[in-house]
């Protein structure tokens, strides 16, 4: 019998159809295989909005299965209006467990930041990505930059990293700072925070970026090199907070926001929303290490 | 201020779909019928198909409704719809030259074959405010149909023919450049793979046809005004229905229904010349779903602009041309600009004010 499909609003697991999903796959599975390298995908529209989280949904939703746990953020939180509805969208389309626990999840997509908490080698990262190509600044035209990469010649970024020096006296960067992977291609790691930077170095987790307006993914794979740019002279560092403590916590060596208040008052506090919550509970999660952090832990 | 549940953004959310639905309906007036705005506002769906790059009229009228009439978010409605398909066939290439005419105009020739046909167009309407179509009523509407068929001879219809295009004439006089080998000729499929610059000329033609009308208009104009030199006379400018055949396993070609599309035909002279030394013209081409004039006119120059690149000339850039007029892309990214870049701007805050404690 002929089955009457029009007007029906059924979609299948994960929203995407599977060729499209297999593909997705397979393109991420070269991206792994190359650290850092861009590898251009087919990117579907998705029902959100290009540049609200397609290319990390895209990632998500060819890769979780139906007994993945999954958690997103925006800004570090939670509770952020896009995470809510991206949230409620994959779990609308796939019937997974969400959680807000960084420690319980297997698939974490974020936009902005890395979680303050330590991940393990059973969870995936995913990214979404504005502008993938970290020469962009640099270098306006796509064929031009793909053959900088292929030919790794970076020395427009390099000048541009020294122009700021001389100008400003620092390397100006601020989220997204480039960084280089496995000693090869120059990567942009989205536009997290400097403090996250550290943490892509030799992680055990998978980091998958899906940039879905510009159709590149990109990957850092497991135990992998990631080194911030920087001269022997002019050194990356991260975000200073000068030992202010969270207002609510009183701890320190995490990344802050900056709220002001009606009365004109400001105060800092945690940014990841769970590892607020933990700790505001008496909980101990486990921090990333890296030689920043225990640096600021050293000085206090 | 603070941390709120997570709650609070899912309520947030519903809230705001609430009141989505509520502006929409305040008024309690009569529901608007998809069947309605699949006829009375044709132009409408043509452009919401052709940007949201699927040929469903009913699917579109439906996304019309949803987006409460803006056709750039009908677009991408229909585009995301388009993701959940399964591709299950690729259809025969299709013959324009097979069209069933609604409309057919030549700038280059006072006469053409078949004669130059304006069809239903607003070239000439005046446009006056027609106040009289606030109280249109069935009445009005039935009798203007009744009408317009007594003024059709049954007795006397005309055959339904073919007719040369106007680029045939030029190409029997050896008048029209012939393609150029050099010129990349991958048929490449821009929904399936990302596209790569330099572009071929498939993927520059697909990704017009699903540009965003306005931008293409832009772009075009530019070129035509005084940031290029292309200014095309229109060879041919076609609308009506083609027939779209697909092979079925066995290998029989199979027609599986007709589509509706505006082609056109833009004729330029070249620099190029044939080996006489007398200038040539180029064609440029221009295809969409539905009836839009301003598109395929803007994207036969665009076709012929991005032949000849320039990077001084913004409308002989691939990448800027191309890229940009992505409605939907540059929609969605333009509106991100609305969620929290707390984060970000933290980060900078940071440097700037490191900055300005090194200058003290």
């Amino acid at each position: 019998m002929i089955q009457e499909n029009k007007f029906s609003t059924q979609y299948r697991f994960a929203f995407i159809d599977e060729a499209t999903k297999r593909e997705i796959r397979r393109k991420l599975l070269k991206a792994i295989s190359i650290p850092g390298y861009q590898v251009p995908y087919s990117s579907p529209e998705m029902p959100i909005a290009r540049g609200w989280g397609t290319g990390g949904l895209h990632v998500t939703l060819a890769i979780i299965g139906p007994k993945d746990i999954f958690k997103i953020i925006d800004q570090g939180s939670d509770a952020s209006v896009n995470a809510c509805n991206l949230r409620n969208f994959v779990q609308t389309m796939t019937g997974v467990e969400t959680t807000l626990d960084t420690e319980k999840a297997t698939i974490i997509q974020t936009r902005h930041r890395i979680t303050e908490e330590k991940l393990s080698k059973d969870q995936i990262f995913v990214y979404q990505v504005p502008q993938p190509e970290p020469l962009r600044s640099v270098e306006r035209y796509e064929n031009k930059t793909r053959q900088m990469h292929g030919e790794a010649d970076y020395a427009k970024m390099w000048v541009s990293l020294y122009e700021q020096f001389v100008r400003h006296g620092d390397i100006m960067l601020g989220a997204g700072y480039p960084v280089k992977v496995n000693g090869r291609y120059i990567m942009a790691p989205s536009p997290i925070p400097r403090w996250d930077i550290p943490n892509l170095n030799n992680s055990e987790a998978i980091h998958l970026f899906g940039a879905g307006r510009e159709k590149r993914l990109y990957a850092v794979p497991p135990y992998t090199k990631v080194e911030p740019l920087e001269f022997e002279d002019v050194k990356f560092h991260i975000e200073d907070f000068k030992g202010t403590p969270c207002f609510r916590t009183g701890y320190k060596k995490a990344f802050l926001d900056e709220l002001y208040y009606d009365d004109g008052s400001k105060h800092y506090v945690i940014n990841d929303s769970n590892f607020l919550d933990k700790l505001a509970n008496k909980e101990t999660p486990i921090q990333h290490e890296n030689d920043y952090l225990n640096k600021l832990e050293n000085e206090a | 201020m603070g941390y709120f549940a997570v709650k609070g953004g899912a309520d947030a959310i519903e809230n705001s779909l609430a009141l989505l639905d509520f502006f929409r309906l305040k008024e309690a007036t009569s529901p608007l019928e998809i069947s309605q705005i699949v006829s009375q506002l044709r132009i409408a769906v043509g452009k919401v198909m052709s940007e949201g790059s699927l040929y469903t009229p009913e699917y579109a009228a439906i996304a019309i409704k949803q987006a409460e009439g803006d056709l750039l978010e009908a677009a991408f409605i229909l585009r995301a719809y388009r993701t959940t398909l399964e591709r299950r066939f690729v259809s025969e290439t299709l013959n324009t030259r097979e069209m069933f005419i609604r409309r057919k105009i030549s700038a280059s020739f006072r006469e053409i074959p078949g004669g130059q046909i304006l069809g239903p167009s607003m070239d000439y309407s005046q446009r006056i405010l027609d106040v009289k179509k606030a109280i249109e009523t069935s009445e009005d509407i039935k009798s203007i149909l009744k009408t317009f068929e007594g003024k059709i001879d049954k007795n006397n219809l005309t055959e339904i023919s073919h007719h040369d295009k106007v680029i045939d004439i030029l190409n029997k006089d050896g008048l029209i450049q012939k393609g150029n080998e050099t010129e990349d000729r991958k048929l490449v499929d821009i929904t399936r793979e990302a596209i790569r610059f330099p572009a071929p000329r498939s993927a520059r033609l697909q990704m017009m046809a699903r540009s965003e009308t306005g931008a293409l208009m832009s772009m075009g104009y530019s070129s035509m005004r005084g940031f290029g030199s292309v200014h095309p006379t229109v060879g041919e400018l076609r609308y009506g229905t083609v027939p779209v055949r697909i092979k079925d396993p066995r290998g029989r070609i199979r027609y599986i229904g007709a589509i509706e599309v505006t082609e056109a035909e833009m004729i330029t002279e070249t620099k190029k010349t044939n080996d006489d030394g007398v200038a040539l013209f180029s064609i440029g081409y221009g295809l969409c779903f539905g009836q839009n004039d301003t598109k395929v006119i803007c994207m036969g120059i665009l076709d012929t602009t991005l032949r000849n690149p320039d990077p001084s000339l913004p409308a002989n850039d691939q990448e800027f041309v191309l890229y940009h007029s992505e409605g939907i892309e540059a929609m969605g990214f333009t509106n991100h600009l609305k969620l929290p870049h707390y984060v970000t701007f933290q980060s900078s805050l940071n440097n700037v004010r490191e900055a300005i404690e090194r200058k003290k």
